[in-house]
């Protein structure tokens, strides 16, 4: 729950169900726990496995300092990262994440695994992603293969001269 | 296929600079061996996918240091296999580069002039062609017509790139699956394996010692094809030649590790590296703009909407590359895509009021990918990256299965490299944001420092020993007998993409390591003629992983 609401204030989504603490739908459409960030994080091939247990912990150690430094009051009921509300896991995140974060490659590595997991749906095949309405993937527009699961763009140019070519050009075509 | 413990010639890496020699050698008669790290795929492996464990993860390495982030290719045909292809000459005023030296930077005896011959050997071998304006796609129009909108020049960049067989499917990051990239799987390897010579694919090297009868020899651990992070088994090679190619990440590190065994290595193995001053911006472009102010529309009525189509970088600015401006103010504006995933997490909300890389702005622009531009600046660097002690085997420690490590690496820009990217961004941003075409921000160097797909310099060529690792010869000084040839050898960063200069330095030094070779007692003659050319990428031969 801890992972996921971290992905989720990286790539944030709309919530899976009422009441979603993990994901609080700080953004429509579906974010990075929808489009398969825990998948892509415990994924063999990734080598965060792991380690996921220590940062999740991690991760519940920071929001408690940072509710004890800012006078939040956390629900027990919940992890101590998820009980914070979206804009303060933004903050949190943004310091964890700083240049003079002690162990800001961690949580970088965290959220690069979150926002592949959103605009490339790197835990399951791109073809079969697209098929099945991957949320980021069909976000950002991505279009669908040909049949045969490949890409191909025959329309592809504006075909004419846009620009005057540099004057030293060589006959190669190169810088002089 | 049985074990070859001894070889005329060892070479480490199958990059440009190693293929080129493989096959002028093994053409010439010699016994040459390759020694790859990453596995040996070819065009049918090239599979459309960013799953984990797919082309895109087996052939890349990222690996990542303190300040500076190298990717490059892992795989047999090295960096040609996942490069843009782009491969425009070195302009003149490069070779001339001082740095912060106060002196001349490459040798008295490389110039534009000595090295243009070298140049059109590699552009016969791969072949390279000139771009035509119905060759370039619509980011690389759109660039162009914004440039022009500024009063600007922009040119199409001459590529290796077979136009008939090209989809335009801009996959070509992780191998191109139709042949149509002209990488070193469809010219000098498979005419170096006709010509005799053995490429090993998942051989990586440790370090190099000396042998008693003053040869080389080569000592490597064998990779799980799956999990990179796995030694298989471990060998040794011994030859009279050894030629390491293992790209600037990593030919540094093997010299380095190497001390142990062969001495003391010139004071230039693993400094002076350059990132090739590269930097990138990413446009959010303005649709209603682009068919108001610069007229542009598609046959289907869109304005741009083009940022996955195409074949990664068509056009470029050339109006900096001027060399009567001042050293670190020079740079080339290309445009570029990079697939989404490490395409994005960089990339930087325009006027973001909360965090400016992940976060609800950051997924608000990332809906608009369709409309966004990159622009690849590659400028002066002060060559300021430094490597620190090797790790225990290979160029990093491994993350992931494959893909992910973290190196040794240092780059902490100087004020000359970052006043060369403040005046780049301020040139693409008046480029770009004219009459509301576009926003635009440069990627962040905030989250993991400075990064490069084009690692140069960390082991170069010169005439000061204390500057340069190795002669003009591009033999390693005090090592008779061990040459490098990767970009590790060009002395600083090119202002263009670098590929085709490192490919000419690579040719330009066959005849020397021939003529060494002869002195070591090896039948070996300089070939000219260029390689075969295939329309099919040369695949593993049966056993070449054992």
């Amino acid at each position: 729950m801890t992972l996921e609401a971290f992905a989720d204030t990286i790539i944030p989504g709309e919530q899976r169900w009422p009441g979603d603490r993990a994901v609080p739908g700080a953004a429509t459409g579906g974010g990075a726990v929808t489009s398969g960030a825990l998948d892509l994080l415990v994924s063999e091939e990734g080598g965060m496995a792991g380690t996921l247990d220590t940062l999740a912990l991690g991760l519940d150690d920071h929001a408690t300092d940072y509710a004890e430094r800012t006078g939040l009051t956390l629900d027990p009921a919940v992890p101590p990262f998820v009980a914070l509300s979206f804009e303060h896991r933004t903050t949190l995140t943004a310091e964890l994440t700083a240049r003079d974060s002690p162990d800001q490659e961690l949580w970088v590595a965290l959220a690069m695994f979150s926002v592949m997991a959103w605009d490339t749906g790197a835990a399951e095949h791109t073809v079969d992603a697209i098929a099945a309405g991957h949320p980021g993937l069909t976000q950002i527009g991505f279009a669908p293969p040909d049949a045969d699961g490949l890409w191909r763009f025959p329309d592809f140019s504006y075909g004419r001269v846009l620009a005057p070519s540099h004057p030293h050009t060589t006959p190669t075509g190169d810088p002089a | 296929m049985s074990d070859t413990d001894s070889t005329d010639v060892l070479i480490i890496g199958s990059g440009f600079g190693g293929s080129i020699p493989a096959y002028r050698l093994a053409a010439g008669g010699a016994r040459v061996v390759v020694l790859e790290r990453g596995p040996w795929l070819s065009g049918k492996d090239f599979d459309h996918d960013f799953k984990f464990g797919s082309a895109s993860t087996r052939v890349f390495e990222f690996t990542m240091g303190d300040g500076m982030n190298v990717l490059g290719g892992n795989c047999v045909g090295g960096g040609s296999v996942v490069y843009f292809a782009a491969m425009p000459r070195a302009p003149r005023f490069t070779f001339e580069r001082h740095g912060s030296l106060g002196r001349r930077l490459w040798p008295g005896s490389v110039d534009r002039s000595a090295l243009d011959p070298w140049y059109d050997t590699v552009a016969a071998s791969l072949p390279i062609s000139r771009n035509d304006w119905s060759d370039v796609t619509y980011s690389g129009g759109l660039w162009a017509a914004a440039c022009a909108h500024a009063g600007r020049t922009a040119n199409p960049v001459p590529a290796a790139i077979d136009k008939s067989s090209c989809t335009n499917c801009n996959w070509m990051m992780s191998g191109c699956r139709f042949d149509a990239k002209r990488s070193l799987l469809l010219n000098y390897i498979p005419s170096a394996v006709a010509a005799g010579a053995q490429i090993r694919p998942l051989h990586e090297v440790q370090y190099i010692s000396r042998t008693a009868d003053d040869g080389y020899r080569v000592h490597f651990n064998t990779l799980d094809e799956v999990d990179y992070r796995e030694v298989t088994g471990s060998g040794t090679i011994d030859a009279r030649i050894v030629i390491v190619a293992a790209g600037a990440a990593a030919t540094p590190v093997i010299l380095q590790r190497s001390e142990q065994a062969l001495g003391e290595m010139p004071a230039a193995v693993g400094r002076y590296f350059s990132g090739n001053g590269e930097r990138l911006n990413t446009a959010i472009v303005n649709e209603d703009k682009v068919r108001e102010v610069l007229g542009l529309s598609r046959p289907d009525g869109v304005a741009y909407e083009g940022y996955q189509i195409g074949k990664g970088p068509v056009c470029a600015s050339w109006d900096k590359l001027d060399g009567d401006l001042p050293e670190f103010s020079r740079h080339s504006l290309e445009q570029l895509y990079f697939p989404p995933g490490f395409g994005s997490i960089l990339a930087q909300v325009p006027d973001a009021t909360g965090p400016s890389w992940f976060g609800v702005q950051k997924k608000e622009i990332l809906r608009r990918w369709k409309s966004w531009l990159t622009i690849f600046i590659m400028s002066e660097d002060d060559n300021e990256g430094v490597f620190g002690p090797p790790p225990p085997t290979g160029n990093g420690e491994r993350i992931a299965q494959q893909m992910l490590s973290r190196g040794a690496l240092s780059y902490e820009p100087t004020a000359n490299t970052l006043a060369g990217w403040e005046r780049a961004d301020a040139d693409v941003r008046d480029i770009l944001e004219r009459d509301g075409l576009s926003r635009v921000m440069p990627w962040t160097n905030e989250v993991i420092g400075a990064y490069t797909v084009h690692p140069l310099a960390s082991c170069r060529i010169g005439d000061d020993p204390q500057t340069s690792a190795l002669d003009d010869r591009h033999e390693l000084r005090g090592h008779p007998g061990i040459f490098v040839t990767d970009g590790s050898a060009v002395p600083a960063g090119l202002t263009v993409n670098p590929a085709f200069t490192i490919a000419a330095l690579a040719e330009r030094a066959v005849p020397g390591i021939v003529q060494a070779a002869i002195d070591r007692g090896v039948g070996v003659r300089y070939v000219s003629r260029p390689p075969e050319h295939a329309t099919v990428s040369a695949s593993s031969p049966v056993g070449a992983g054992a």
